[in-house]
């Protein structure tokens, strides 16, 4: 009996492992397992066999039957598995289609992306930022920053000047900081009321900034030396637009003030901030250079990043970019004149013994050196062609 | 300023090519924005001639056929110049020469005589102006000497550059004098060392007489008298100087004056002295409106700020910057008054700008010359006057309103030195450099020196920090060491707002948006564009009083003309859709805040900001808000596109946002709402106006702009608390609420959370239906009740009081449950 059983067992697994689909495994299941099936007449018939058979002949036949349940199982299983990969391999789709963007890809403006580049430079360094007013006083544009009345930029011709009669009524501006015409009319009972007198601004006190530098003046009006600051801002100048020129643009302006801070300190930063924005194996170079409230002056020029200063691109070909000189000018900076401290000295600037650099270098011109952008007018136009790029 | 190289090396010649000098001057002195070639590319192929003989062409009226001698032969060159004559001494190009433009010269032939060469006049060689005939040389110069022996034809000229703090390198001695400073290559003796003998008869003031009515304003003026001067060209090198120098001849008295302003920096002007009357001078203020016509043929008008050289009746010049047809020396002059002055820089700018009129003398005196530079001119001017109009120097010399400032000296401390350059520098080397450049040196004490400051460079250097610049360049900027400053204790870093402003661009550029940068100044009709009426406060912009163009004239009082501008640009080229959005600042006619950060327009100084600069975030969105895919359909951004962003700008900066519905002029009426962070207006979120998106184009759309420092100052960004949310967990519920169309959903929503009160964590309408089953005028909006306690599990008691609480709150709006 114990024999039949096995063999029952070894017959029935063969023909699971070979059932082609599950039609056939329900068949086999009725055929082994089934209410007519040999293995259930045998524990049906186990009350009639001798009572020292009982016990071995009903394990064996109980542990088969289990044996068997789970190899159906198992090969149901593979079946439907095999069955789902068949009916899978028939949803085929075009992989090579666009996927569904969740959103448009935006982009930061080239100049927010390099005035940041250029702040965090700076921020590595230990600067903090500052930002300061577009529309503003004379006084801090140009007198402050040691442009002597008549000083050729404040002519006319170079500042947007703001009219006096569209700003609110109520602004005043201490006498000490207005920049009259010493010839205009009522000049002389404006100086009788002393320098601390609040007189309503004339038309010539009020302008769109030129350059970032006047935060210079109220950056140390703020705070006492020690001082590390850079300072991103919009700037303007009647310039006629055109490749290279625009009557608003971008600068990042620097200062920095405190004990022996001095100009190889200018040209070591510089050189640090023109690697990190140009690349590690940029050179600079200092020229001399004026202006009204640096001294000494410098011009720093950074060694070409097309032609990595040879002046010649492939085939010889002088450099367009550099003119084949190998250099490029980047920015202007310099030693803080002390007639420039003198301005601030009651907040802790004292000219005799106070130094430090500043230096102001053009956010779109820096974008257009690291990228190739030909012409400035392509910030303003914000065509996406070009906003997309970046 | 434009320098030829071999005038320059008459007083400096440190032996180095023009490219080398140009390098070092450009590092240590001032910048050489190029060089440049006048004349011939090279000496090569040009040499003096002698004419033999001048023959008719037989086949031409008007050209001679020459026999020339041109030292190593004698050739035939076809000549087609009126003036050309058997016996002159001529320069000649021969075959294989290249010619100034570059064309080389061949052999040719010109009706029917081959010509072995080419006869120059002074135009062809770039030595002068005169092109009618050629240019017949001066004697002594053999035949086949090099022409590059007798004149200058193949010159380099340094452009320069000029900052405006170094007149001195407006004349050529001055740029010698820098090279000397740099290369130690020797310097010739001052040009004015020597002046010329006085033999006429009388004595100046027989002839002339000067009044100077304004001293303050003309500092010192000069005048010398000339008799039995003759007028006529000037010899060749001198009209080849002034060529390559970029002035055109004239005659030899007027080139005189250019030769010695583009020698010294110092202008000069030669008067007719038998056209002024008396021979008297008067420099006076002009009068209101007073008229003169200048030497260009321009009739000027004059203010009384403006100074003029006048005769007897009337004005002859305006002071320092252009002369009048009055008193001009002609062909005729026999006797020359010869004025050298000194202006007040600061008027002469003044003047020349208002008149919008420079010219090289002006740009010389405007940067404000030293009175002694007057009587160097006419030293060097009298002897060349001398000696090549055969002229005679009366005795004497006028010398009016002298007032020559004193020297001054200036200490330089050695410490200070090393400690603003970084660098040590010898005191004997920070000397050689000062007296190179003709300051007087003292040392003071152990490392200290004082320096006397020389005349050419008196209104320049008056501080200790411009010698260290002096001694700094001349040590050579480039030669410092690159260092970083000292101060281990500062520490760098964004404040908090910059931070976010940050962020919230970031957030703007994720949400799919492009960043513009548009311009501040803004055109006039810009308000009446977006329809702004009368009396709106963004109307009063603040303005320019010299815009540049019609389009740039007063500063935007909000963004969104910008953005409509470049949604127009866009929408032009192609584009079906656009996200726009600008980071920046309107200008408002307020006065700066006082606090509120720099995103608010409060910024550091003493003087408050003339203007109210409040940074902005605006947004503004033209077709579909999604990108275009090809599976989906495209939808027209509309209102709740829009707010959807400014939600989600809100969210990323962890600020509240609340909308109240309101109207703007530039918007849709029914689709606007101002925004309120905080309870503070701050800006405002709508459909465009139809009409406004007629007037650029734009077939509609929807946007933003809202003021960043409330947001900023409302951010929970970087201070968020940590809540549990895991230990008890919330009930959810879904709750259909049927209320009157003109109810607001946000009415709904508090009446909820009022009801569920502390133990309703949050409620959100996930839907709003509409339809038979809620009845004509109601709407149901659907809610997603949490109900969560912080300490305990809530029980179903719990959840059924509130609901009832909920319900009577909802009845107070008139809406009720539908369950």
């Amino acid at each position: 009996m114990l024999d039949r059983i096995e063999e029952l067992k070894a017959e029935a697994e063969a023909a699971i492992a070979a059932a082609p689909g599950a039609g056939e495994l329900e068949e086999l299941r009725v055929a082994y397992l089934g209410r007519k099936s040999e293995l259930t007449s045998i524990l049906r018939g186990i009350g009639d066999l001798d009572p020292t058979e009982r016990g071995p002949v009903g394990a064996a036949a109980n542990a088969v039957r289990q044996a068997l349940e789970g190899a159906l199982t198992a090969r149901r299983s593979e079946l439907e598995a095999a069955e789902l990969e068949r009916s899978l391999l028939d949803d085929v789709i075009d992989v090579t289609l666009p996927g569904t963007p969740p959103v448009a890809t935006g982009h930061l403006h080239l100049l927010t992306r390099t005035r940041r580049e250029i702040e965090d430079v700076f921020v590595g360094l230990g600067y903090r930022v500052m930002e300061g007013p577009d529309v503003e006083h004379d006084y801090y544009n140009f007198t402050a920053l040691n442009h002597p009345p008549g000083h050729p930029a404040r002519m006319v011709q170079d500042s947007f000047y703001v009219d006096p009669k569209s700003l609110a009524e109520g602004i005043r501006v201490p006498a000490w900081a207005v920049a009259r015409d010493p010839a205009a009319p009522g000049r002389e009972a404006e100086e009788a009321a002393g320098p601390d007198a609040l007189l309503p601004p004339g038309p010539r006190d009020v302008l769109l900034r030129t350059h970032t530098s006047p935060m210079q003046i109220r950056a140390m009006e703020s705070q006492p030396p020690p001082i590390f600051i850079v300072v991103p801002g919009t700037a303007y100048r009647r310039d006629t637009i055109d490749a290279t020129h625009s009557p608003m643009f971008h600068q990042v302006e620097g200062l920095a003030v405190g004990d022996g801070v001095s100009l190889a300190d200018l040209a070591g930063t510089l050189q640090e901030a023109a690697r990190a924005l140009f690349g590690p194996d940029r050179e600079t170079r200092l020229k001399p250079d004026f202006f009204p409230f640096t001294e000494p002056s410098v011009q720093v020029d950074v060694s070409c990043m097309v032609c990595g200063g040879s002046g010649r691109v492939d085939g010889g070909e002088r450099d367009p970019v550099c003119k084949g000189t190998g250099w490029i000018e980047i920015l202007g900076a310099g030693m803080v004149d002390p007639n420039v401290f003198g301005f601030v000295e009651r907040s802790g600037y004292d000219p005799q013994t106070v130094q430090g650099f500043a230096f102001g270098m053009g956010i779109e011109r820096i974008a257009m050196l690291k990228h190739g952008v030909p012409d400035l007018r392509m910030y303003y136009e914000n065509d996406l062609r070009f906003l997309g790029q970046f | 300023m434009r320098v030829p190289f071999s005038w320059m090396r008459e007083y400096c010649d440190p032996g180095l090519e023009v490219d080398e000098v140009a390098e070092l001057l450009s590092m240590r002195a001032v910048e050489v924005e190029r060089v440049i070639r006048v004349g011939a590319p090279s000496p090569q192929g040009f040499v003096v001639g002698l004419v033999l003989s001048a023959e008719q062409h037989p086949n031409a009226d008007r050209l001679s056929v020459c026999e020339v001698d041109t030292g190593e032969a004698t050739r035939t060159i076809v000549c087609g110049a009126p003036n050309v004559a058997a016996g002159q001494t001529v320069p000649v190009a021969l075959p294989g020469a290249v010619l100034p433009g570059g064309r080389q010269l061949g052999r040719a032939k010109l009706r029917g005589v081959v010509s072995d060469g080419m006869i120059l006049s002074e135009t062809e060689l770039e030595v002068g102006d005169d092109a009618a005939g050629i240019m017949v040389l001066g004697d002594g110069a053999a035949a086949g000497t090099p022409l590059a022996d007798v004149l200058p034809i193949s010159e380099s000229v340094l452009d320069l550059e000029l900052n405006p703090n170094r007149s001195d390198c407006l004349g050529v001695y001055g740029v010698a004098r820098e090279l000397h400073a740099i290369t130690g290559a020797p310097l010739a003796p001052a040009p004015w060392s020597e002046d010329a003998e006085a033999d006429g008869d009388g004595e100046v003031g027989d002839y002339a007489s000067v009044s100077v009515e304004v001293p303050e304003l003309c500092p010192r003026f000069t005048a010398r008298a000339f008799s039995e001067v003759a007028i006529g060209p000037s010899p060749a090198w001198l009209k080849a100087r002034l060529v390559a120098a970029g002035q055109r001849p004239i005659s030899n008295v007027v080139d005189i004056t250019n030769y010695v302003m583009l020698m010294t920096a110092q202008p000069l002007h030669a008067f007719d002295l038998d056209r002024l009357p008396g021979g008297e001078v008067i420099v006076r203020r002009a009068r209101d409106g007073e008229t003169m016509t200048t030497l260009d043929g321009v009739e000027r008008t004059f203010d009384r700020e403006t100074v003029l050289v006048c005769d007897r009746d009337r004005p002859s010049g305006i002071a320092g910057i252009m002369g009048g047809q009055v008193s001009e020396v002609s062909a005729e002059t026999t006797r020359v008054l010869l004025e050298v002055a000194t202006w007040d820089g600061v008027n002469i700018l003044r003047t020349s700008s208002m008149l919008g009129l420079r010219s090289e003398a002006s740009t010389r005196f405007e940067k404000q010359l030293h009175p002694e530079l007057a009587i160097r001119g006419q030293r060097i001017a009298s002897r060349l006057i001398v000696e090549l109009c055969g002229a005679r120097l009366l005795p004497g010399t006028i010398d009016e309103a002298a007032e020559i400032p004193a020297p001054h000296a200036i200490s330089l401390h050695g410490a200070r030195l090393d400690s603003l350059l970084g660098v040590h520098v010898d005191r004997e080397e920070a000397i050689e450099h000062l007296e190179r450049l003709e300051f007087e040196v003292e040392p003071d004490g152990e490392d200290d020196l004082r320096a006397t400051v020389p005349v050419h460079r008196h209104y320049d250097v008056t501080r200790e920090a411009d010698l260290v610049e002096e001694v700094g360049r001349l040590h050579g900027f480039d030669r410092l060491p690159r260092t970083l400053p000292e101060h281990a204790d500062r520490v760098g870093g964004l404040s908090r707002e910059q931070a976010l402003r940050r962020r919230a661009e970031d957030a703007m550029r994720d949400l799919g948006a492009c960043e513009i940068v548009s311009w501040s100044l803004a055109a006039p009709d810009l308000p009446d564009r977006l329809r702004l009426p009368e009396g709106d406060p963004r109307r009063d912009a603040i303005a320019t009083d010299n815009p540049l163009t019609a389009e740039q004239v007063a500063m935007r009082t909000s963004l969104v003309g910008g953005l409509l501008d470049a949604a127009r640009h866009n929408l032009a080229r192609d584009a079906d859709r656009v996200l726009l959005f600008e980071s920046g600042r309107a200008y408002l006619r307020a006065a700066g805040p006082a606090e509120g950060g720099e995103l608010a327009g409060a910024f550091a100084g003493e003087l408050p900001p003339p203007a109210c600069e409040p940074h902005r975030i605006g947004c503004l969105a033209v077709g579909a808000v999604a990108p275009t895919a090809w599976r989906r359909e495209a939808r027209p951004v509309d209102f709740y596109d829009a707010k959807g962003l400014l939600e989600a700008l809100c969210s990323r900066l962890g600020a509240p946002l609340e909308l109240v519905p309101a109207s703007e002029p530039f918007l849709h009426p029914g689709r606007t709402a101002r925004i309120a962070i905080d309870g503070r207006e701050s800006g405002w979120v709508g459909e465009l106006h139809p009409l406004v998106a007629r007037e650029w184009d734009l077939p509609g759309g929807a946007g933003f702009e809202v003021d960043l420092a409330p947001l900023v100052a409302a951010s929970r960004f970087g201070r968020e608390r940590y809540e549990d949310v895991t230990t008890y967990p919330a009930v959810l519920q879904d709750l259909a609420v049927v209320v009157a169309e003109d109810v607001p959903a946000e009415r709904v929503r508090a009446a909820v959370l009022e009801g569920g009160d502390e133990l309703l964590a949050d409620a959100e309408l996930f839907d709003l239906y509409r339809g038979e089953q809620v009845g004509e005028g109601r709407k149901s909006l659907a809610l997603r009740l949490e109900f969560r306690a912080p300490d305990r599990t809530l029980t179903d008691d719990d959840v059924a009081e509130r609901r009832e609480a909920i319900k009577r709150a909802l009845a107070g709006i008139g809406g009720s449950l539908r369950e």
